[in-house]
């Protein structure tokens, strides 16, 4: 369990700002490479993005919705066997949308078949473009983007656009317009295997994270909120958090690197080209989600586990992010997502941009997200008739309410765009020993994707500890 | 370190991170990568624990000298000879 804060010691080898995904592995990396690890989380829950919520008995999962099937050795290597022996497959991907209705697994395999006989491409095409996508690495060409990709492959053919990028543009914000290998990459890992998802749900799963951290050595303290990096002479010499100055040889920010940069950080320590690439930095969009709970005794049909659904006649990336936008993807929980909890719940997200919420006064605000939950249950209803004599709890989240939780500018659910990248990789060599883990890239979000990046990211920090030792 | 002991040492390591792999017909002057199935991810982990186990700083760009067995024993010789 943490600690509370006054319990931690004056000096750390690495203090971590923040406990989403990356924040989280990060500290158990370095752990595992013998340092004396603090992780400072201002909420008091661990999780960041990665969290869920309990409501008369149901617990809603934020951003538990599918993960490629890379997880499995991902969480072997840098957690442990029980963490991922959870690990589950989710078989019915639904699609629905004015231009057509299908099921799918979701992996290569499933995908090559429906190209085939129902979108009607020749084999030789199928097998060049998953070809071209899964050769894709992140130092690339970036100057393609996805909308020419596809028109390479699939000239015109606008629904099957949407067939291969409406899911990821949920999974990881990204847009036509973003280079193709932010595309490419994302893709061929969840086509590698299908999706997969946590059994036992969020909250088992960042309880086990915790209980590794702790066998580790690691010191976790929550409601510690960090206010500033310090840094003195070009080199990070700690945090100050709750009034008190901690010292640290190296410092992980796992708040959003623009909030690293423009919050934490004295902007005076940085060079001049570094704050003016950093200010060109964009944030990605953020999202609204609606929990629906199912009362207690009640089921629902399978109707699948991941719904992704549009009455919009074709793809499109503005549609997607519009205040009323009719696109969203349904995430059913079933009582196997939690064995031994016999409840069903459903979380529909949609992407969703911070400035159409931000300046609404509250009257306003109250009115149009109970608008949001009237169009998702009238959605809803088109696969689930009786759905609304079931539920007996609902609620919306806005880009208002994950700029809440998270501290994340602008809300943003997925990091930022591509240029965030190589901000959050260079940040240590303009302040010796403070180095950035999160959402960035777009290639760097999701779970995978968090997971992953905060391997890479205590792989440098271990890297610049051990080198002051000599 | 000899040779012999540091392609032992680097079998050891990628046994760690994945107990399956299979090491019989292995070729010492091809690609790891290919015969054994490892990522990126993978060949960081390998700095990692070069980096624990013998304090070696291995930069970026010289991560493609651990491509094959023969070639990480070839660039881990001369730094690990007192090891």
């Amino acid at each position: 369990m943490p600690v509370p804060f006054s319990e931690a010691s004056d000096a750390y080898d690495a203090i971590i700002i923040g406990s989403g995904l990356g924040g989280l592995t990060t500290a158990n990396r370095l752990a595992y490479c013998g340092h004396k690890v603090l992780l400072l989380e201002y909420h008091h829950k661990l999780g960041g993005l990665a969290a869920w919520f309990k409501r008369r008995g149901h617990i809603f999962d934020v951003s538990l919705h599918g993960f490629p099937y890379g997880m499995v050795k991902t969480c072997k290597k840098y957690w442990n066997r029980e963490i991922m022996n959870s690990i589950v497959q989710l078989k019915k991907i639904v699609f629905d949308n004015p231009q057509f209705s299908l099921e799918t697994t979701f992996d290569r395999q499933d995908f090559t078949s429906i190209l085939e006989n129902r979108f009607r491409i020749p084999r030789q095409t199928i097998e060049a473009f998953f070809s071209a996508v899964s050769s894709m690495n992140f130092y690339d060409d970036q100057t393609m983007t996805t909308r020419e990709l596809f028109e390479q492959f699939f000239p015109g053919r606008t629904d099957i656009h949407r067939l291969l990028m409406e899911p990821i543009t949920y999974a990881n914000g990204s847009t036509l317009d973003d280079p193709a290998i932010t595309y490419g990459i994302v893709f061929s890992n969840f086509m590698s295997r299908g999706v997969f998802t946590f059994e036992g749900g969020t909250d088992r799963l960042i309880d086990m994270m915790t209980a590794e951290l702790e066998k580790n050595g690691v010191t976790i303290c929550t409601r510690s909120k960090v206010e500033r990096i310090v840094v003195e002479k070009g080199r990070v010499k700690g945090v100050e958090a709750n009034g008190r100055v901690i010292a640290a040889k190296a410092v992980v920010s796992n708040s959003g690197i623009t909030n690293t940069i423009n919050n934490l950080t004295d902007r005076r320590a940085f060079s001049e080209a570094f704050l003016e690439k950093a200010a060109a930095i964009r944030v990605n969009n953020s999202s609204c989600q609606v929990y629906i709970g199912i009362r207690k005794g009640e089921q629902v049909n399978d109707i699948g586990d991941l719904l992704f659904t549009s009455s919009a006649p074709e793809f499109d990336s503005r549609e997607l992010l519009d205040l009323h936008t009719r696109s969203k993807t349904f995430s059913l929980y079933y009582p196997k997502t939690r064995p031994g909890h016999d409840r069903y719940t459903i979380v529909a997200s949609m992407n969703s941009r911070f400035e159409d919420w931000q300046n609404m006064d509250d009257e306003q605000y109250v009115g149009e997200k109970e608008l949001l939950i009237e169009r998702t249950l009238d959605d809803l209803t088109r696969y689930l008739p009786d759905i609304r004599t079931k539920v007996d709890w609902v609620e919306a989240a806005t880009p208002r309410t994950f700029n809440h939780y998270t501290l994340h500018t602008c809300g943003t659910s997925f990091g930022t765009k591509f240029e965030g990248l190589d901000i959050s990789r260079t940040i240590f060599k303009e302040i010796g020993g403070l180095f950035h883990v999160g959402s960035v890239g777009i290639i760097m979000s999701g779970w995978l994707g968090a997971i992953n990046y905060g391997v890479i990211v205590a792989n440098d920090a271990d890297g610049y500890l051990r080198s002051l030792r000599g | 370190m000899t040779r012999e002991d540091i392609k032992t040492l680097i079998l050891e390591i990628i046994h760690d991170i994945d107990d399956e792999a299979d090491f019989d017909d292995l070729d010492p002057d091809k690609p790891l990568r290919d015969q054994l199935d490892l990522d990126s991810m993978d060949f960081l982990d390998i700095v990692m624990e070069l980096r624990k186990r013998h304090q070696l700083q291995i930069p970026e760009s010289d991560y493609p000298r651990l491509a094959t067995l023969n070639s990480c024993a070839d660039y881990l010789e001369p730094l690990l000879q007192d090891a």
